[in-house]
């Protein structure tokens, strides 16, 4: 199992889910993606879409200020 | 796979900012797990000629002076104030200090995503090209009958 850290804290629709997306395809399953991402848009659909897929959000929490933190196991 | 959701695209257009709406959705949709296709007709298919820059390619005189006109990736025009393609660069360098993917970012995502690329035989051959004018993403030249057939049961935007 191994952990990889991916900050799209930069990122815009629809690279947001896009670049997840590409991060979790190189994963194998029971591997640990953090996703490190704004409030808004990609808060609201990196959880929803990942989930949608079949991988689980393991954990969701506030960094700092609009930064948070998503931890999402690879299904 | 197969109640995956669908969404097929047309895009008529060579314009620099449309080919970028047709992408974002492209990828995005790809993302979530949507099974794309890309239907290039007329225009749109300059984004995915091989030649990214003006080339006289095509059989015949004529076809040679319509393509090199059209170009390819590196000169589509803004839809609106296009200045003589100054604008297209200018864009896409807000678009990079906005940290906004820009449009080959954008069609680089959706080939590593498996969108299908396909390309319109009718408009193929009035500029007299072949499939070996396209980049090798290019899946299959076909019709309108067999678009609809992939399009079945699924979204269709025609941009």
């Amino acid at each position: 199992m191994k952990t990889v850290k991916l900050d799209i804290t930069k990122e815009h629709c629809p690279m947001t889910f896009v670049k997840t997306k590409l991060e979790l395809e190189k994963l194998s399953k029971g591997d640990i993606l953090e996703v490190i991402l704004k409030e808004g848009e990609p808060l609201e659909n990196v959880p929803k879409t990942v989930t949608e897929q079949g991988n689980k959000v393991i954990e969701i929490k506030n960094l700092h200020d609009d930064i948070h933190l998503v931890v999402i196991e690879k299904g | 796979m197969e109640n995956k959701k669908k969404i097929s695209i047309v895009l008529f257009s060579g314009d620099f900012d449309k080919a970028i709406a047709a992408f974002t959705i492209a990828s995005g949709a790809a993302a979530v797990n949507y099974e794309v296709n890309l239907f290039f007709t007329f225009w749109g298919l300059n984004v995915i000629k091989k030649y990214k820059t003006r080339n006289a390619i095509g059989e015949g005189f004529l076809a040679k002076v319509f393509n090199f006109l059209m170009g390819g990736l590196k000169n589509l025009p803004l839809s609106r104030l296009n200045f003589a393609g100054a604008s297209p660069k200018l864009m896409t360098n807000l678009m990079k200090k906005r940290n906004v993917a820009t449009l080959k970012e954008l069609i680089d995502a959706s080939i590593l995503l498996n969108v299908n690329f396909y390309a319109c035989e009718m408009s193929i051959n009035i500029l007299g090209l072949k499939k070996d004018d396209f980049i090798p993403q290019v899946k299959e030249i076909l019709g309108v009958a067999k678009f609809l057939n992939l399009a079945e049961n699924g979204e269709v935007l025609f941009i």
